[in-house]
């Protein structure tokens, strides 16, 4: 890289550090943003936890005033919010980033430079929800924004309509930017049906952020409008509804279920496999089950609400078609079953994690299906039963699938093991915690204890204290799981055993390549030849059909001494989707207290940063003919020399 | 990471992909403020309703931002010829039918609150302002990107063989075209004629 830097000029100069500070807040590389998001996640997750923890210690007897009303509402708005927008989603981010390029044969995604922007959108979008705390107190109408409470400006819900927008419009950009990359950069020999089901799932997943968003963002938008602009969308006193937030609100927030759940499934898909020593039982059902969850998923948002005037033919239909999406989700969960069943099983971390993911999703799933049950449901809404299903599908699902990808991607990210005794202790506590704190959440929810609801009364009984008081004791046991974790993270990066370049015998392409994974990804583009291609490298059948390991296969993609046969262009670090985002922050604040200047001020930020981004300068001529090159614009050799 | 057509899987280039998916997602977008405005048709509390539309005037601007679909077609041919000048020349005249539309909405905006229909003054305007109002913001950003091609080709950095350019912006700009036939349709036309009726 050193010998262009003389040539490249324009309006602004490009930066060219790869390491560093800099290198990190400029880099256009798919794999170092996968690691921010990463870790950005770790802290949002501690806060996300500490707010939970306040929670519990409130609800830990009955009339217990730790906090005030006020407080509470705002911790466990906080609590749901940064769980759901700064922590899950963003996680799977963490995923698709560093696995999707790996996975498909591809050297970054389509759009390097989006995925920065992708990726400080999240950051700023966090920052400015938090900075509420600071500016009047944190949004308290809960993460679901109701209105009319939402309009209102006690509600503080202004933080939450404009900080969605702005984590939206990022999840939006990443969602296209996944898209074209699984759809337009596979490697040569990669059709559909040969993918793996993470990139199903990532594919499905990133297809439901794109129409799922839209809507959302129409809701927040009116919601904003309402709050600070005067607007009467849902304004009861002069004829507006209510139920239409609902219905937008839901429109999208039962496909976000599926955005938070199908990256775990498309995770333990992947261990699974590798953990039993088979291939996925039926795979084709598995992608097409997945893809069947993205479309049925926009049809049942009414069971949300149930209890709502939403008439008895909406409610018949929407209980028929909760009940269908059960089906693919339970086709789903007999493969998984049916992959273990025979295999060589390997209880690892990553596997246990994975078989965790299966029973905790199964036990949230078959309470979620009692939700299909209208008069049932009727019962349950807005009790603690809601609030255990949730958890069961979301901590006990989402949450220990991702686990899962954390203890067996680590390898390919660091070239190091995370420590296997501390691995399994972090998941019996996690595993015992969980069921603690969330279990007995179905007992006191049937027994009609609310949500919501900063004081647990009284009168509901000794039988529901003891419940909450069960699961306040959990939540110290995933605390200090919790713990375990983060020293075994610490520690394996410091010190963690080396894991060579295929630590679990896997199936998949990113294993294709040496561990870490070296800055272009792969020497050579592989071409696939098979599903589990990476697999079939390894072993081939006997003539008696026994499975034997083929000496040579794998090597010849890794050879760093082959000699490359092509010129390896790498997308060049960039500032402008930094100081583009940044822009994010006086235009949401403008929105906010409706202040036209601050929001002017955004605006021409942000268009100001788009022409940064437009016209800076390329390392290797101009795009559009890599042929041509000016002086100005360096040359193709120099540029190919790092 | 830019790369030939010739090796994207979908021998699709990469940004026009991108663009198509966009645009799907925009069609939910504007999706749900339509839905929100036929909900709120008759909710006017008291105030103005639908036969505050004044359909002749904007028929015309309709009219005029129809016609910018085809001077964009114009520009994209002119680009893929190679000639500059002509491209220049429609997406000028892109621009500036795009401007006189804008004009349009805001005069009928400015008059709307003249006779007595603001943001706040029921679910029906707000949901006719916002809708109207992000269609506009769309019309504008339309408007910046285009006058961009233009300067940006005049210093050359959009050059005669990146017709892919002009492409992409004109996905965009018919798209906002489309987005207004369905507004026009939807929003002034059908309830004014039930109006009438």
């Amino acid at each position: 890289m050193s010998s262009t830097t003389t040539e490249r000029t324009g309006y602004a100069g490009r930066p060219r550090q790869r390491d560093g500070f800099v290198g990190w807040i400029t880099t256009t590389d798919h794999k170092k943003i996968g690691i921010m998001y990463f870790v950005t996640v770790l802290v949002f997750f501690a806060i996300g936890g500490i707010e939970s923890g306040f929670i519990r210690w409130q609800l830990g007897q009955a009339e217990q005033s730790v906090l005030t009303e006020e407080v509470y509402n705002q911790f466990f708005t906080m609590h749901g919010i940064t769980m759901v927008f700064l922590v899950v989603m963003p996680l799977s981010a963490a995923f698709f980033n560093y696995l999707i390029p790996l996975m498909i044969g591809a050297r970054d995604v389509a759009f390097p430079r989006l995925n920065a922007f992708s990726y400080w959108g999240y950051l700023f979008g966090g920052l400015f929800l938090y900075s509420s705390f600071a500016l009047g107190g944190a949004p308290n109408g809960s993460w679901v924004g109701y209105a009319p409470l939402s309009t209102d400006a006690v509600s503080n819900m202004a933080f939450y309509a404009v900080g969605i927008n702005i984590l939206g419009v990022s999840s939006l950009a990443a969602a296209i930017n996944f898209i074209v990359t699984i759809l337009n950069m596979r490697a040569p020999g990669m059709t559909f049906m040969r993918m793996p089901v993470f990139i199903w799932m990532a594919l499905v997943t990133n297809f439901l952020l794109l129409f799922a968003l839209p809507i959302i963002a129409v809701a927040l938008f009116m919601l904003n409008l309402d709050a600070v602009f005067g607007s009467q969308f849902f304004e009861p006193a002069t004829g507006g509804d209510p139920i239409l937030y609902q219905h937008l609100f839901w429109l999208f927030g039962h496909p976000e279920v599926y955005i938070m759940i199908l990256p775990a499934m498309g995770i333990i898909s992947e261990i699974l496999p590798v953990g039993s020593r088979k291939p996925l039982f039926g795979y084709a059902a598995v992608v097409f089950a997945g893809a069947a969850i993205g479309f049925i998923g926009f049809g049942v948002w009414a069971h949300h609400m149930f209890t709502s005037a939403i008439g008895p033919v909406a409610r018949s239909a929407f209980a028929l078609s909760t009940m269908f999406i059960a089906v693919p989700t339970g086709i789903k969960i007999f493969n998984w079953v049916f992959t273990m069943w025979g295999g060589k099983l390997r209880f690892t971390t990553p596997m246990l994690f994975s078989i965790g993911f299966v029973s905790m999703f199964t036990i949230g799933g078959l309470s979620g299906v009692t939700h299909a049950i209208v008069p049932h449901n009727a019962q349950q809404h807005d009790t603690y039963y809601v609030v255990a299903h949730f958890h069961y599908v979301l901590f006990g699902g989402a949450l220990f699938g991702l686990i899962a990808g954390i203890y067996f991607w680590f390898p390919k990210v660091t070239g190091k093991m995370m420590d296997e005794k501390l691995g399994k202790l972090h998941f019996w506590t996690w595993l015992l915690g969980f069921n603690l704190t969330f279990g007995p959440m179905h007992m006191s929810g049937l027994l009609g204890q609310p949500r919501r609801t900063a004081v647990l009364p009284g009168e509901l009984g000794s039988t529901v204290e003891l419940y909450n008081l069960l699961s306040s004791i959990g939540y110290l046991v995933l605390f200090g799981s919790a713990l375990v974790f983060l020293y075994n993270l610490i520690r394996s990066i410091k010190r963690g055993e080396a894991s060579g370049d295929d630590p679990w015998d896997a199936r998949t392409l990113e294993w294709v390549t040496p561990s870490p994974t070296p800055y272009e990804n792969f020497h050579t583009i592989p071409t696939v030849t098979h599903r589990d291609e990476f697999w079939h490298r390894k072993y081939a059948e006997d003539d008696a059909g026994r499975v034997v390991p083929v000496p040579a296969g794998a090597s010849e993609d890794h050879d760093p001494a082959a000699e490359h046969d092509e010129h390896i262009h790498m997308p060049d670090p960039s500032y402008w989707p930094l100081v583009q985002t940044l822009g994010f922050l006086p235009f949401g604040y403008g929105l906010v207290f409706g202040n036209f200047w601050l929001i002017g001020l955004g605006l021409v930020w942000l268009v100001v940063g788009m022409y940064g981004w437009i016209i800076e300068p390329l390392a290797e001529g101009d795009d559009d003919d890599p042929g041509e090159h000016s002086p100005a614009n360096g040359t193709r050799a120099a540029a190919g020399a790092h | 990471m830019s790369t030939d057509v010739a090796t994207t899987t979908l021998g699709i280039d990469h940004r026009k992909l991108g663009m198509w998916t966009f645009l799907g997602s925009e069609f939910l977008f504007f999706g749900a403020f339509v839905s929100a405005y036929l909900l709120y048709l008759d909710t006017t509390a008291g105030g103005p309703g639908v036969e505050i539309f004044d359909i002749p005037f904007t028929s015309i601007s309709s009219f005029v931002l129809l016609m910018s679909s085809l001077t964009m077609v114009l520009a994209h041919h002119a680009h893929t010829q190679g000639d500059m000048r002509r491209m220049r020349m429609w997406i000028l005249a892109t621009a500036g039918q795009g401007a006189v539309f804008l004009g349009g909405q805001v005069f009928e905006f400015s008059v709307f609150v003249r006779e007595g229909m603001a943001l706040d003054t029921s679910p029906f305007a707000s949901s006719f302002f916002v809708l109207t109002g992000f269609h506009g913001l769309h019309v504008f950003i339309g408007i910046l990107l285009l006058c961009s091609l233009y300067v940006l080709s005049v210093t050359g950095k959009v050059k005669p063989n990146q017709d892919l350019k002009t492409e992409m912006i004109g996905l965009y700009w018919h798209f906002v075209d489309i987005i207004w036939v369905i507004i026009f349709t939807v929003v002034y036309l059908i309830p004014e004629l039930a109006v009438i009726e």
